[in-house]
C-alpha cells in the first residue's frame, strides 16, 4: 500500500525559509483558495536570503536533473487565466544533477532584488512575487515548491504636492467650489478639505465623499475596467445656503487602499479618485470626481 | 402632506426602541470594554437621531434619550483613556471614522469632552475643531441639537478666567470666540427653519420654531456666563458681534427673541453703557419686529435699575440715556414706516414712564417726548383706532400719576397738543382724568397762565366741539361730567386779589372770549364781575341760587360799605324775586332770605332801608298762605329792632309789625273754621306770643307786660275753644309759659318786668 501511495506523492519534501524569517515583517495575502496566509514582506532592492530544505521520504532516492531556485515578479490577468508574465525572473543554480540520499539543505542568496512593482491582488489581476523551487528530474515530472512573498515599496514625501481646487457647477442650479489641501497622500493620510457653496437653487439632502478605485487591465481593445467604491463617508446632512463651508476630515486608514499603480508593465493600472457626491431630495445625485495619488510613506519606527 | 399627531407618536416611539436597543448591546460592550462594539452600537444608536420625521418637540425627546446614553458614553471614555487602552488623540481619530455625519458628530464632541478634560491639547484647539467640524450638520433641527449638546458638554470646559483651562495659550477669548461661533451658526440654522417648507405652514414654522428658540439663547446665557467677559470684552467684542448676528439675520422672530435675550442676560449696567451700540442695532431690525416690546422692556430694566440705588443715577446722566433711547425711538420709527401708529405711541409711552422713573426732575424731557409724540402724529386724521387712543391715555396719564399735581402737567407746553390728537368723547375722559386727578391731590391752581393752560385741557369739557355734535350724550354722564369742572373752581385760589382777579377773569374768557383790558382788583371791579356772574344764572335759568347769590353780595358789600352796590345787589335781588321767583314754597324760602340779610345790613341809610323793609314787609304780606304771610310778617319785625349799638329800634313799627301778623293769624284762624270746620293752627298765635318776649326783653316800650298778658289770654280761650288739641301746640305754649314762671321766681331786673304776667 505504501509502495502504492508512494508512487503518486512526491519523492521527496522542499521547503523554503528565509534567514530572518522570524524577524521579519510579515503581510497578509489572499491565496487562490480564499483564505489568507501571512507572508514574509520585503521592499525593491532588499537582499532575499534563505534556505531550501530538500528531504526525501525515508528510504527513498531522487534522482535529479538538478536544482534550482527561481524568484519570479508574476502578472496574472485573470481573463487570460493561466498565462503568468513574469517581469523578473532570477534563477540560481542549488545543485547539480545527481542523486539526493538524505535531507540536504542549500542556502541561497538574491542581492539587491529589483523589484519594482508591488504585490497586488485585485480584481482582474494579480501581481505576486514567488520562490521556485525546482528538481529537475528524468522521464518523470519536476518536482516543484513555491513560496510566495509579498513585496511593498514605500516613496518618501513628494516635494511638489499641490492642493486640489476647484469650481464646478451646473449653471443657475448649482455652484460649489471644492478644496482637498493635497493632491497625493499616502495610506494613513488624512485627506482635509472645505467645500464652499457658491450657489443653492436645488434641495440638497445630504452630501458625500467616496474613495474609489479604478483598476485596468489589459490594453486596446481588450481593456477591462472595474470601479470600486471603497468608502462612503457622509460630509453633510441637510440643506446649506449660499455662502456656507462645509469641512472635511477623512481619515484614509480605515480602508484597504493600495498606491496608485500606473501602467504595471503596461498590463494594468490601479487609480484613486474622490467623488464628491451631493444628493438632492428627488435622490438625483450631482458628483464630481477627482483623481488622488495614493503612496506608501516609509513608516517612521 | 401634514404628518398627524398619531404617525408622529408612532415614530417617536419607534426612534425610542431604536435607542434603547443599541443601548443595551453598548452597554453590554461597556460593561466588558469594548471599544470597538461600544462605538459601533453607539453609533447605530445616534443613527436614530436622523430621522427628519419628527417635529423640534418630539425630536427633543429623542435627543434626551440619546444624550443621557452619551454621558455614559463620555464616561467610558474617560475610563479607557485613563486606563492607557487607547490614548484620548487616537479615540478622536476612530470616532471620526463613522461613515455617517451626524453620529460621527455626536461621538466627537463627547470624545472632545474628555479631551478636554484630559489637557493633553489646548482647550481651544478642541474647542475649534468641534465647532468647525459641526457644520456638516446643516440640516436646521439636527444641527441646532447638535450644537446644543456641543454647548453642553463644553460649558464647564472653556478656558475661562479662573477656569482650569485657562492659561498658557487659551485665554478667555478663545472661549468667547467659541461660543460666539457655535451662536452665529445655531441663530442661522434657526432662521433657516423659516424658510423651508411649505408656504402654508408657516404658522406651524414659527411654532416649531418658537420650541428650539431657547436652544439658541442658551449660548448668550453662556456668554453672559463666562467670569472673562469684562465690560470692555462686552463692549468690544461680544455686544458688536452678537448684534451683527442679530442685524444680519433679517428675521423678525430671531431678532425678537435675541434682542430680548440680550436684555435680560447682561447685566443692566453694561446695557447703560453701551446703549448707543445697543440702540443702533433696533433701527436696522426688519419692520415686523414688535421693537416696542423690546425696547419697553429694556427701559423698563433700565429704570429699575435707576430705582435700585441712587448711586448709579450719575451714570444715566453721564451716558445721557435719555438723549440715546429718546433718539433711538425716534429712528426706529422713522426706519419702520409701517409701524401702526399704536407701536409708535406705546414707544413713547414706554420712554416716558422710563423717564419719569430716572429723572423725575427733568420736565423737560418730558415735554420732549410729548413733543415728539405730536411731531408722530401731526398731520395724521384724529386716532380712531382703540388701542392707539389707549396708548393715548396712558402717556397723558403717566406724567398725572407721577406727579400727583397737575401744574406739573400744565408746565408742559406739548401735553394739551397731544390731547388735541384723541377723538372727542375720549378727550373728555381725559379731561375728567385730570380733573379728578386735581381732586384727589387737593393741588392749588394758582396762577392765571396755570388756568389757561388748564382749561385748554380740559376744553373738551367746556366747548362743544367743531361739527362733531354727538347725538347720544348721555343725559348723566353730561351731568357728571360738568359737574367736575364746577368742582374745579374750588382748587382756583390765590391769597393775592389782583392774582385771584386774574384767575377768576380767565375763566370767564373761557365762555364768552371777552376779555376786557387789564383792571386792578377793586371791590368795586369784583362785585361787578360777581354781578356778571350772577347774571349768567339767569340765562340757565336758576333763579332761587341767583338770588341766594345776590343776598350774599350785598352783604359783603355791606363788609365793604359800600352802600350802592349793596343797594343794587338788593334790587336785583328783588326784581328777581318778582320775575322770576313764582313757586309759593321758593317764595317763602327767598322772602325769609331777603329779610335775614336785610337785617344784618347796616351800610343803608335812612331812604334806602325804608325802601327795602317796605318792600320786604310788602312781599311778605302777600304771600300766599296765611302762615307763610303770618311767619313772614312777624320776621319783618326784626327789621326794625336790630339788636345792636347803633341799630335801628323803632318799637312802634315792631309792633305794628306783630299786630299785623295777629290779624293774620286771626284771619287764618278764621278761614280754617270756615273751611274745615275746626280752629285754625294756635301755633302761630304761640310763635306771635314768642316774638313779644322776645321784644319785650329787649326793652320795647311799646311792649308792655299788659300786652302780653293780653296775648296770653287769648291763646287760652282759643285752646279752650278748640275742639282738637294739637299736641305739640299744647307744649309749645308750656314751655313758653314755663319760661315767663321761670323768669319771675329768677328774680332781678327781668323777674320784675315779669311780674304782674299772670301765667
Amino acid at each position: 500500500m505504501n509502495y502504492i501511495i508512494g508512487a503518486f506523492k512526491p519523492p521527496c519534501t522542499i521547503s523554503i525559509t528565509f534567514a530572518d524569517g522570524k524577524t521579519r515583517k510579515k503581510a497578509s495575502v489572499k491565496k487562490d483558495n480564499g483564505q489568507t496566509a501571512m507572508v514574509p514582506l520585503f521592499e525593491s532592492k532588499e537582499n532575499i536570503v534563505g534556505e531550501v530544505i530538500i528531504e526525501p521520504m525515508h528510504g527513498k532516492k531522487v534522482e535529479h536533473n538538478g536544482v534550482k531556485i527561481e524568484l519570479l515578479g508574476q502578472i496574472e490577468l485573470y481573463f487570460d487565466r493561466g498565462n503568468f508574465y513574469d517581469f523578473t525572473s532570477l534563477v540560481r543554480e542549488l545543485d547539480i544533477p545527481g542523486d539526493l540520499y538524505e535531507r540536504k539543505t542549500y542556502p541561497f542568496e538574491f542581492s539587491t532584488v529589483e523589484m519594482p512593482y508591488e504585490s497586488y491582488n485585485g480584481i482582474n489581476v494579480r501581481l505576486r512575487y514567488i520562490l521556485k523551487v525546482t528538481i529537475n528530474r528524468n522521464y518523470v515530472s519536476n518536482i516543484v515548491e513555491y513560496q510566495e512573498f509579498c513585496v511593498r515599496n514605500y516613496t518618501p514625501l513628494p516635494t511638489i504636492n499641490n492642493s486640489i481646487k476647484m469650481e464646478v457647477g451646473i449653471e443657475d442650479c448649482l455652484h460649489i467650489e471644492f478644496e482637498y489641501s493635497k493632491s497625493k497622500y499616502h495610506l494613513k493620510d488624512v485627506i482635509i478639505g472645505k467645500i464652499y457653496f457658491l450657489l443653492v437653487r436645488i434641495k440638497i439632502k445630504n452630501m458625500e465623499l467616496e474613495i474609489r478605485r479604478r483598476e485596468s487591465t489589459g490594453s486596446g481593445p481588450n481593456t477591462y475596467v472595474e470601479t470600486e467604491t471603497l468608502a462612503k463617508f457622509e460630509l453633510m446632512d441637510g440643506a446649506p445656503v449660499r455662502g456656507e463651508s462645509i469641512p472635511t476630515r477623512l481619515f484614509l486608514s480605515p480602508y484597504e487602499l493600495t498606491p496608485t499603480y500606473r501602467n504595471i508593465n503596461n498590463k494594468f493600472s490601479v487609480k484613486y479618485y474622490l467623488n464628491l457626491v451631493l444628493v438632492d431630495e428627488e435622490d438625483r445625485r450631482y458628483f464630481k470626481q477627482q483623481e488622488v495619488t495614493i503612496y506608501r510613506l516609509q513608516e517612521e519606527s | 402632506m401634514l404628518p398627524d399627531a398619531e404617525d408622529e407618536e408612532k415614530w417617536l416611539a419607534e426612534g425610542i426602541a431604536g435607542i434603547q436597543h443599541n443601548a443595551f448591546y453598548m452597554h453590554r460592550a461597556l460593561d466588558s470594554n469594548d471599544l470597538k462594539d461600544a462605538l459601533r452600537y453607539s453609533v447605530q444608536m445616534l443613527s436614530e437621531l436622523r430621522t427628519s420625521l419628527l417635529s423640534p418637540h418630539k425630536y427633543y425627546e429623542l435627543y434626551m434619550r440619546a444624550f443621557d446614553e452619551l454621558r455614559k458614553v463620555e464616561m467610558f471614555f474617560r475610563e479607557e483613556t485613563a486606563r492607557g487602552t487607547i490614548s484620548v488623540i487616537e479615540l478622536y481619530e476612530l470616532v471620526q471614522h463613522a461613515g455617517n455625519i451626524l453620529p460621527r458628530l455626536y461621538l466627537l464632541c463627547t470624545v472632545g469632552s474628555v479631551y478636554i478634560k484630559s489637557k493633553e491639547a489646548p482647550a481651544k484647539d478642541v474647542l475649534k475643531d468641534l465647532v468647525e467640524m459641526c457644520r456638516g450638520i446643516q440640516h436646521p433641527i439636527r444641527g441646532l441639537f447638535l450644537r446644543s449638546y456641543l454647548c453642553q458638554i463644553s460649558r464647564d470646559k472653556l478656558p475661562d478666567i479662573g477656569s482650569e483651562y485657562e492659561g498658557d495659550a487659551n485665554t478667555v477669548n478663545d472661549a468667547i470666540e467659541f461660543v460666539l461661533q457655535n451662536f452665529t451658526e445655531m441663530n442661522k440654522l434657526w432662521v433657516r427653519m423659516q424658510h423651508q417648507g411649505l408656504t402654508r405652514e408657516k404658522d406651524k414654522r414659527e411654532k416649531e420654531r418658537s420650541q428650539v428658540r431657547d436652544l439658541v439663547g442658551k449660548n448668550l446665557h453662556v456668554l453672559s456666563q463666562i467670569e472673562g467677559v469684562d465690560f470692555d470684552i462686552y463692549k468690544e467684542t461680544v455686544l458688536p458681534r452678537v448684534l451683527e448676528q442679530v442685524v444680519n439675520c433679517k428675521d423678525d422672530l430671531a431678532q425678537h427673541y435675541l434682542m430680548d435675550c440680550i436684555i435680560q442676560v447682561f447685566p443692566d449696567e453694561y446695557h447703560l453703557q453701551t446703549l448707543e451700540t445697543l440702540l443702533s442695532a433696533f433701527p436696522q431690525l426688519q419692520p415686523t419686529v414688535d421693537i416696542k416690546t423690546v425696547l419697553s422692556q429694556l427701559m423698563e430694566r433700565l429704570s429699575n435699575y435707576a430705582a435700585s440705588s441712587t448711586e448709579v443715577l450719575p451714570e444715566f446722566l453721564q451716558v445721557e440715556a435719555f438723549a440715546k433711547l429718546s433718539n433711538a425711538i425716534g429712528k426706529v420709527i422713522e426706519a419702520q414706516v409701517d409701524m401702526p401708529i399704536v407701536g409708535a405711541i406705546t414707544l413713547y409711552v414706554s420712554l416716558l414712564t422710563f423717564t419719569l422713573r430716572v429723572h423725575p426732575d427733568r420736565l423737560d424731557y418730558v415735554d420732549q417726548v410729548l413733543g415728539a409724540c405730536v411731531k408722530k402724529l401731526s398731520g395724521k386724521a384724529k386716532l380712531d383706532d382703540s388701542k392707539a387712543t389707549k396708548q393715548l391715555i396712558a402717556l397723558l396719564s403717566a406724567p398725572l400719576e407721577k406727579y400727583n399735581d397737575i401744574v406739573t402737567a400744565l408746565k408742559l407746553p406739548n401735553y394739551p397738543r397731544v390731547m388735541d390728537h384723541l377723538d372727542n368723547g375720549t378727550k373728555k375722559v381725559m379731561a375728567v382724568v385730570i380733573i379728578q386727578s386735581i381732586m384727589k391731590n387737593a393741588s392749588n391752581i394758582s396762577t392765571a397762565d396755570k388756568v389757561e393752560a388748564l382749561f385748554e385741557l380740559i376744553k373738551g369739557l367746556i366747548k362743544d366741539m367743531d361739527g362733531s355734535q354727538d347725538d347720544e350724550i348721555d343725559e348723566e354722564d353730561f351731568k357728571e361730567e360738568q359737574n367736575s369742572v364746577a368742582r374745579l373752581i374750588h382748587m382756583l385760589h390765590n391769597d393775592d386779589p389782583e392774582e385771584m382777579l386774574k384767575l377768576v377773569r380767565h375763566l370767564q374768557a373761557q365762555d364768552g372770549d371777552v376779555i376786557g383790558e387789564e383792571v386792578s382788583a377793586t371791590p368795586k371791579k369784583i362785585f361787578q364781575i360777581l354781578h356778571q356772574t350772577i347774571e349768567e344764572l339767569l340765562s340757565v335759568p336758576s333763579p332761587e341760587l341767583a338770588l341766594r347769590l345776590y343776598l350774599q353780595c350785598a352783604e359783603a358789600a355791606n363788609d365793604c360799605d359800600l352802600e350802592p352796590v349793596a343797594y343794587e345787589f338788593f334790587t336785583q335781588a328783588f326784581v328777581l324775586y318778582e320775575e322770576e321767583v313764582a313757586d309759593s314754597k321758593a317764595q317763602v324760602t327767598a322772602i325769609h332770605l331777603i329779610i335775614g340779610t336785610l337785617q344784618r345790613m347796616n351800610v343803608f341809610g335812612v331812604e334806602n332801608r325804608d325802601t327795602l323793609t317796605h318792600k320786604a314787609t310788602g312781599y311778605s304780606a302777600k304771600l300766599l298762605k296765611k302762615p307763610d304771610q303770618c311767619r313772614a310778617v312777624y320776621a319783618c319785625s326784626h327789621l326794625f329792632w336790630v339788636d345792636e349799638q347803633d341799630g335801628i329800634k323803632d318799637g312802634e313799627r315792631v309792633l305794628l309789625c306783630l299786630k299785623r301778623a295777629l290779624r293774620i293769624a286771626n284771619a287764618a284762624q278764621q278761614m280754617a273754621n270756615a273751611t274745615r270746620g275746626s280752629s285754625g293752627p294756635v301755633i302761630l298765635f304761640i310763635e306771635i306770643l314768642n316774638k313779644y318776649i322776645y321784644f319785650f326783653e329787649k326793652g320795647n316800650p311799646q311792649i308792655t307786660s299788659s300786652v302780653l298778658q293780653g296775648l296770653i289770654e287769648l291763646i287760652k280761650t282759643e285752646m279752650q275753644s278748640d275742639s282738637t288739641s294739637d299736641p305739640s301746640a299744647d307744649a309749645f305754649l308750656a314751655s313758653t309759659l314755663r319760661y315767663i314762671q321761670f323768669q319771675k321766681q329768677k328774680g332781678g331786673v327781668m323777674g320784675e318786668k315779669y311780674e304782674p304776667i299772670k301765667v
